[in-house]
């Protein structure tokens, strides 16, 4: 018997911790100019924008969010601005 | 006993693949490969094949989309050669490290430059270090016999590593031969499907990801798994020609074929592909003439047959190998290895090495004879050996 090793891995939740501890600005969607037409949801690369189909506009989920910008790159409405942020508390 | 037909090397490929029952098929042209492609695309077209045909824009994505369906547990047939070969060079390597066995047939041709179309080794040798598992064949019914074969050697769960089925580019794969198609019953109590789990199966209800990152405390143990199933399958080889041979009636030989290989041989021609065949009308030449030669056919050159080469080299007076590759600033590949293999042996015969047939330069069996010859002539002087002139 020869034993066959395969480098796999399965996905584990959070198996990096909340990845929103790493930011140091934050996005913020001004809705007066948000039109929802998704486009921050589709290009963020960590799906922490969420955008269900029950939902009227966009939201940020802070949790997760590394505030690398590309959503307020993207918005076609310039509706997001990337604010500073700092944690208070070092985890 | 199926029907014999009058097939292209190519068209042997083809039906090989489509008796295997191929799931997915993606595959990029490249001449002289193209038909092998053109003909099983139809197959799907026409519904006489029940495959997946994915059309891709160059090799790379073949490779890359063959390792994706191999990897949900599709049997995955591909084809290239030469520079298309090259182009999925880093993919070639990613699928042996991932363990799918995906099968290609490759079409040899030359490598650019100077840009050639013609046949020669290079470019499967040149993934010789890929964790590839390589036959060579030496005529279109080998051709289309072996690629049956080789599923069920790639596939087996201690294998589980990709192969290639090399054959020469316009030498076999535009040159009509007689092949005897077996029947797909016949084919089906061959080779079972492939085997569930092996080596895994990408699920979307239970996801992973598979080829991952490996730190150097433990990559060298991935690796080393690859080399000892390659040794393994060695084993797996012999077993499936043996299985073959008794359903079908045909054997081309394990690792080596060997023709005329007699205890009382003196010399022993080895070389791979099309040569092969010119080498055993030489052998039969130099036997007219009275010379006891044979020749070993190297129908695996990955894993190497390093103990059938130690034992045919037992009390045999010389060895003359032919290779239609060459590493430049070496030699020839198949030479160096066949050296290496007889290092530790306390006697070993007198060896000559000759580089031929690169570009599709002819090699005939009459060219083969009197390099024999001469080689035997070499032995009573001690002349130093030069590979190529």
């Amino acid at each position: 018997m020869v034993r066959v090793l395969v480098a796999t891995s399965r996905p584990k939740i959070g198996s990096a911790g909340k990845t929103g501890t790493w930011r140091f600005r934050r996005p913020v969607i001004d809705y007066e100019k948000c039109n929802a037409c998704g486009y921050c949801w589709m290009f963020c690369p960590e799906a922490a924008i969420v955008f269900y189909e029950h939902m009227e506009k966009p939201e940020v989920n802070y949790d997760w969010c590394k505030g690398c910008g590309i959503c307020s790159d993207v918005c076609p409405r310039d509706a997001i601005t990337m604010k500073k942020e700092r944690l208070k508390r070092r985890i | 006993m199926g029907k014999i037909e009058l097939l292209r090397g190519n068209y042997a490929a083809s039906y090989g693949a489509k008796l295997s029952k191929v799931q997915v098929i993606t595959a990029y042209p490249i001449t002289p490969q193209t038909s092998i492609v053109e003909v099983l695309a139809n197959c799907c077209a026409s519904g006489e094949l029940d495959a997946a045909f994915v059309r891709v824009e160059s090799e790379h994505s073949a490779m890359s989309a063959a390792i994706g369906a191999s990897a949900v547990g599709a049997r995955v047939f591909t084809a290239s050669g030469s520079q298309g070969l090259l182009y999925m060079a880093e993919g070639v390597h990613w699928a042996a490290g991932a363990r799918l066995p995906i099968v290609m047939a490759i079409v040899n041709r030359a490598l650019a430059a100077p840009w050639s179309v013609w046949t020669d080794h290079q470019d499967a040798i040149s993934m010789r270090d890929s964790g590839w598992i390589q036959f060579f064949a030496k005529n279109n019914q080998e051709v289309l016999d072996t690629i049956i074969q080789v599923y069920k050697v790639a596939e087996d769960v201690n294998v589980c590593l990709p192969a290639m089925v090399n054959l020469d580019g316009f030498i076999l794969s535009h040159t009509v031969m007689p092949v005897d198609i077996p029947e797909q019953e016949e084919v089906d109590d061959f080779l079972p499907p492939r085997p569930p789990g092996a080596p895994y199966e990408l699920d979307s209800n239970n996801p992973m990801t598979y080829g991952n990152i490996a730190d150097p405390t433990c990559y060298d143990e991935f690796r080393f798994s690859m080399h000892e199933a390659m040794q393994y399958s060695k084993k797996m080889i012999k077993k499936t020609t043996r299985e073959f041979e008794r359903k079908f009636g045909r054997n081309h030989g394990a690792l080596l074929e060997e023709y005329r290989c007699t205890n009382d041989a003196e010399i022993i021609v080895f070389s791979m592909g099309t040569m092969a065949e010119e080498a055993e009308i030489a052998v039969d030449i130099l036997r007219d003439e009275g010379i006891r030669a044979g020749s070993a056919k190297v129908r695996v050159f990955r894993p190497f047959p390093t103990e059938d080469i130690i034992r045919l080299s037992n009390g045999l007076k010389a060895i003359l190998v032919i290779d239609r590759n060459l590493s430049f600033g070496l030699g020839g590949a198949v030479a160096s290895e066949i050296k290496a293999s007889l290092y530790q042996e306390k006697r070993k015969p007198f060896l000559r090495e000759r580089v031929m047939g690169l570009g599709g330069r002819d090699v005939t069996a009459e060219i083969i004879a009197e390099e024999m010859e001469k080689t035997l002539g070499m032995v009573e002087k001690e002349e130093e050996v030069v590979i190529y002139e």
